[in-house]
């Protein structure tokens, strides 16, 4: 059963991080401003290292604009998550987002896509597949 | 009848200015209406125009033309004449005529009419100069209109089929489940470039596509801006979750990216469609075997 939490200290965050098994799923609800997307930051990169997730899907699709800061957040956010041992995928980004972002240049590095949530899930369980096998110098599970 | 300069169009203060000539001059053109539009027509013949009009086409319009001609003179007003050209132009147009045919022959319509006068008035030279511009300002305003009537009417037969053009030529069709494929016919520019991105992102969230084959084999050319949207097109299908392959990259298409040192390695490329789809399908898990050799 998932569980949720409302992060944040000063006002509650838009934003809700659910568990689900060895991932973390975060869903923004709203625009986030700098601070906020900052705070949203350092709390998941401190789940990531208490629970031991093995990955995290951000969910998206409610923004209608990304920008540089927030690419940048993303990008860092999932670059941390890595050193800390989960990957993350980057779900429901837009068509008209990622129009803006290819015209901006705004490029996420570290990161994996997918469509939506279940696609997200899906993809997890690929690469943290691949990483599980390399690390024990097995051959990736596939059908 | 004070001297005024002639103008190449003419106010309708002007037109009233000469109203005392006009009727005399109408019922000059109503009464010669037979000779004169015959003598038209041979001259339209003679000059090669409306040539992919048949003799006895060109002699009806020639007829409409004609009289609708002597009632602008009439009236003053073009509205009626306006309308008639479009119509025209409607129907002439989907046959080949060309923009100089129709000014042409309002010209020579011009020219017809004014030898007419000239034969009429010669005796008397200062009531022929007074005809005459009573005449000219009219007949060049209704040569403007018919010509303007008619580059009209051609911009927006132009503008329904540029439009048309753009809705039909980036079809996105799914060949497997989560398998978009996108071929691309015809010069691509940037506006169609932008397009056809905007297309793809919709048909990748509308049909969940997990790969996207591009097919280039129809487009001739490409220049920098087109090679980077397509680059662009690549970047953010990933962004929605959706590997992009581009086949059917011609020796000259592979040639202009190199020299212009479009980043290759974010693009995946496949020879030819066919290996594109194979691909795709090994990517997504298919596996297609022909019928007989299953059953081996």
């Amino acid at each position: 059963m998932p569980s949720s939490e409302s992060l944040g200290t000063a006002e509650p965050l838009r934003v809700s991080i659910l568990t689900q098994g060895p991932y973390l799923i975060a869903s923004i609800h709203t625009a986030l401003d700098d601070e906020q997307l900052t705070r949203f930051q350092r709390n998941l990169i401190d789940r990531v290292g208490r629970q031991r997730s093995r990955g995290i899907v951000i969910d998206v699709s409610t923004l209608d604009v990304l920008d540089s800061f927030g690419t940048r957040t993303l990008t860092d956010l999932a670059q941390m998550a890595r050193l800390r041992g989960a990957e993350t995928v980057i779900v429901g980004i837009n068509p008209e987002v990622a129009i803006a972002m290819v015209q901006l240049s705004l490029e996420v590095s570290f990161v994996h896509t997918a469509l939506d949530l279940e696609e997200g899930l899906e993809r997890l369980a690929e690469v943290t597949a691949d990483i599980r096998s390399v690390a024990h110098g097995m051959a990736p599970e596939r059908e | 009848m004070t001297e005024t300069p002639r103008k190449l169009g003419t106010t309708d203060e002007e037109w009233a200015g000469n109203g005392e000539l006009l009727p005399e001059l109408v019922a000059h053109l109503r009464e010669n209406r037979t000779a004169l539009r015959q003598e038209w027509a041979t001259r339209i013949t003679d000059a090669h125009l409306l040539s992919s009009m048949t003799a006895k086409e060109v002699f009806s319009e020639a007829t409409s033309v004609y009289d609708n001609y002597v009632e602008v003179l009439e009236t003053g007003s073009v509205e009626a004449l306006q309308h008639y050209a479009r119509d025209l132009s409607e129907r002439i147009i989907p046959r080949g005529v060309e923009t100089h045919e129709v000014v042409g022959i309002v010209l020579l319509l011009r020219d017809v009419l004014a030898r007419s006068l000239f034969e009429k008035y010669h005796r008397d030279f200062s009531l022929l100069n007074r005809v005459l511009d009573a005449y000219e300002p009219a007949a060049n305003r209704i040569a403007n209109t018919v010509a303007v009537s008619f580059v009209e009417e051609r911009e927006r037969v132009i503008r329904q089929q540029q439009d048309a053009i753009l809705e039909l030529s980036t079809p996105v069709l799914q060949v497997r489940e989560r398998l978009l494929i996108l071929p691309i016919i015809g010069v691509l520019d940037t506006q169609r470039a932008r397009q056809l991105t905007e297309q793809l992102l919709r048909g990748i969230r509308d049909h969940r596509a997990k790969v996207v084959v591009i097919d280039i084999t129809g487009v001739p050319d490409v220049d920098e801006g087109v090679a980077n949207s397509l680059v662009q097109t690549v970047d953010a299908s990933r962004l929605m979750g959706a590997e992009v392959i581009i086949t059917g990259l011609s020796s000259t298409i592979a040639q202009i990216l190199v020299n212009i040192g479009v980043d290759l390695n974010k693009m995946r490329t496949v020879g030819d469609l066919q290996g594109g789809i194979e691909e795709a399908e090994r990517q997504l898990g298919f596996k297609v075997t022909r019928h007989h050799d299953a059953q081996l």
